[in-house]
């Protein structure tokens, strides 16, 4: 176990070393003093460009993404009690790339840049409403876990039914490189479409820290220690759909961030599910622009996408922690 | 000091009644045993009186219907420690210990001096202060209960119900575990505890209530209540009940097959 603010300390540095190298790295590389000469306004118009327009949301959305998944999925861990869990258990990442292959399908994501990332917000919400109608107010764990399954469910069939019904290969092949997840060629545009939902959706998952370290204890001595799960379960259904859903508006679909980071934060905490909810956001955060730094920097005939990176870098982290189950390590 | 009244309540759980018309008033200073066979409806007794399940009827908290009550005022009033040792993440024993300072905590503020001086005295009393750095999970079911105990004792409330505080204790630590329910009753608190051994119920508690398919059907002392034809009618068992010391001691002789 590792002191908390020293934790954080770590994670934030090496979040900001991440942004760092993130906007300096790329087909053009700015060295710091001229990112720093460019970002004050004395240097030159390119690097200014570069920086400003091309880089700058680049690495404010892979920090705001990755913060939100990792964030998310902590919480849902914590809540039911479950180191499996992730965003996608609800539906929500699922509903909210539905959304975005319907702008797509249809082609409004044509008509105005805005168009896809709103409609994915909108699958997201629309996700959250059929959530509570399928669930109700159980609030046992497992309703919750099989009400998310059929959203889910629904939303990857109708996914699949507008990947079968594409006019032609490239409408289908443009589906499939969105739902990859990628955030390139991202404008601020997109950064003041996540941002806020991003903000919301932390703030309402941060606050259920205590609720849901007195959940460890199961459901009916949380609620003696004065803990309302009907309240606990609104905030992080609500804050999961908003912030995940303008998460995947802007990215499409980025798996395994949500799973792996809070599995790499537990040991480096009193594994307590409200210790590691800040640092799975700033985890995450670092996480993810690292990996979109490497989409950057290794070699790929075809661009690589941001979601197939995280899914590889899943696989290590799971067969570390199968060896330690089975106490090989 | 705090009163918990019940007045008439029943439970349903499912189509079910689980409890039915419940009766009873618990004063500051006593501990009472709730006994009764299994799936009697003892443990959703104790849930209603903190308003854990949806009951008809009232419960009263000093007074205040306590389905109205806000959680965190209920919490600060009466600590309780479930049936079972749920626990879901490998939490250290200090750690899990101060999850009974929660109702306590103003929103956003971290443990004081005097919550951890709390979570001390509770550890001590159920003596796992050895325990401290240990990660819970991996204890032993004894030393387990003993810490999910202290939890339930760094509420520091002044009522406690606790529901089969004995099961997976040895006999030498049920003993402890009664002791120490005796001395929070002693001391003013108001205690009362799901049990199954009668013998030890006899022996520690001022006062029992008999459940037996969802109703109280006798409320005493132990000598009052605890009498062979009751045992027979609740239990279907044979017993020998010794009323020679202070307390009675329950001998179980066989069972008794209800005749055709």
């Amino acid at each position: 176990m590792i002191r908390r603010p020293v934790l954080i300390a770590a994670l934030a540095g090496l979040a900001l070393a991440a942004a760092i190298a993130s906007l300096g790295f790329g087909p053009v590389d700015l060295p710091v003093a001229r990112l720093v000469a460019a970002a004050t306004g004395h240097g030159d118009r390119i690097a200014a460009i570069i920086l400003l327009e091309l880089r700058l949301p680049r690495t404010l959305l892979a920090l705001a993404v990755g913060a939100i998944l990792g964030l998310a999925g902590a919480a849902l861990q914590g809540y039911l009690r479950n180191p499996l869990a992730e965003p996608s258990v609800l539906g929500t990442s699922n509903a909210a790339a539905l959304g975005g292959v319907a702008a797509l399908y249809f082609g409004f994501a044509q008509m105005h840049p805005a168009a896809l990332p709103l409609l994915s917000i909108g699958g997201a919400l629309l996700s959250l409403a059929l959530l509570f109608a399928l669930a109700g107010r159980s609030e046992s764990p497992l309703t919750l876990i099989l009400a998310g399954i059929a959203v889910g469910t629904l939303a990857v069939a109708g996914t699949s039914l507008a990947l079968n019904l594409s006019p032609n290969p490239f409408a289908a092949m443009e589906i499939m490189t969105w739902l990859l997840g990628s955030l390139e060629n991202r404008s601020f545009q997109h950064v003041w479409i996540a941002l806020p939902c991003v903000a919301i959706g932390m703030a309402m998952l941060l606050w259920n820290g205590r609720a849901l370290d007195a959940l460890t204890l199961g459901e009916d001595a949380a609620r003696a220690l004065g803990v309302d799960i009907g309240r606990t379960r609104l905030r992080l259904l609500v804050g999961t759909a908003i912030g995940v859903g303008g998460a995947v508006a802007v990215s499409g679909a980025i798996g395994f961030v949500g799973l792996i980071v809070p599995h790499l934060i537990r040991p480096l905490t009193d594994r307590s599910p409200s210790a590691i909810l800040l640092p799975s956001a700033i985890g995450g955060a670092a996480l993810l622009t690292l990996a979109d730094l490497g989409v950057r920097i290794i070699p790929t005939t075809n661009e690589l996408k941001l979601g197939v990176v995280t899914a590889f870098l899943g696989v290590p982290v799971f067969l570390i922690h199968l060896m330690r189950e089975k106490r090989l390590w | 000091m705090v009163t918990i009244a019940l007045e008439r309540v029943g439970v349903m759980l499912g189509r079910r009644a689980v409890v039915e018309d419940a009766s009873a008033v618990f004063a500051p200073g006593t501990l009472t045993g709730i006994v009764g066979p299994n799936g009697a409806g003892k443990s959703t007794l104790a849930r209603a009186m903190l308003a854990l399940v949806p009951a008809t009827g009232t419960v009263r908290i000093d007074g205040a219907d306590a389905a109205a009550m806000p959680r965190a005022e209920l919490a600060r009033r009466i600590a309780y420690l479930p049936q079972g040792q749920s626990l879901h993440w490998p939490l250290t024993v200090e750690r899990l210990v101060g999850l009974g300072r929660l109702p306590h905590l103003a929103p956003m503020s971290r443990l004081s001096s005097a919550d951890a001086a709390a979570i001390e005295r509770a550890m001590e009393r159920t003596e796992v202060l050895g325990l401290r750095n240990r990660i819970a999970t991996e204890l032993s079911g004894g030393e387990r209960a003993r810490v999910l105990f202290a939890r339930a004792l760094a509420v520091e409330a002044p009522a406690l119900i606790v529901d089969e505080p004995l099961a997976s204790l040895d006999p030498g630590h049920q003993i402890d575990a009664m002791d120490l329910l005796r001395t929070e009753a002693d001391a003013g608190a108001l205690v009362i505890a799901v049990l199954h051994d009668l013998t030890m119920a006899a022996r520690y508690c001022d006062r029992l209530l008999i459940v037996d398919k969802g109703r109280i059907v006798a409320d005493g002392t132990p000598r009052d209540v605890l009498t062979a034809d009751l045992l027979r009618a609740v239990y279907g068992i044979d017993a020998r009940i010794e009323n020679g010391g202070d307390r009675p001691t329950i001998t179980t002789l066989g069972r008794v097959r209800p005749s055709a």
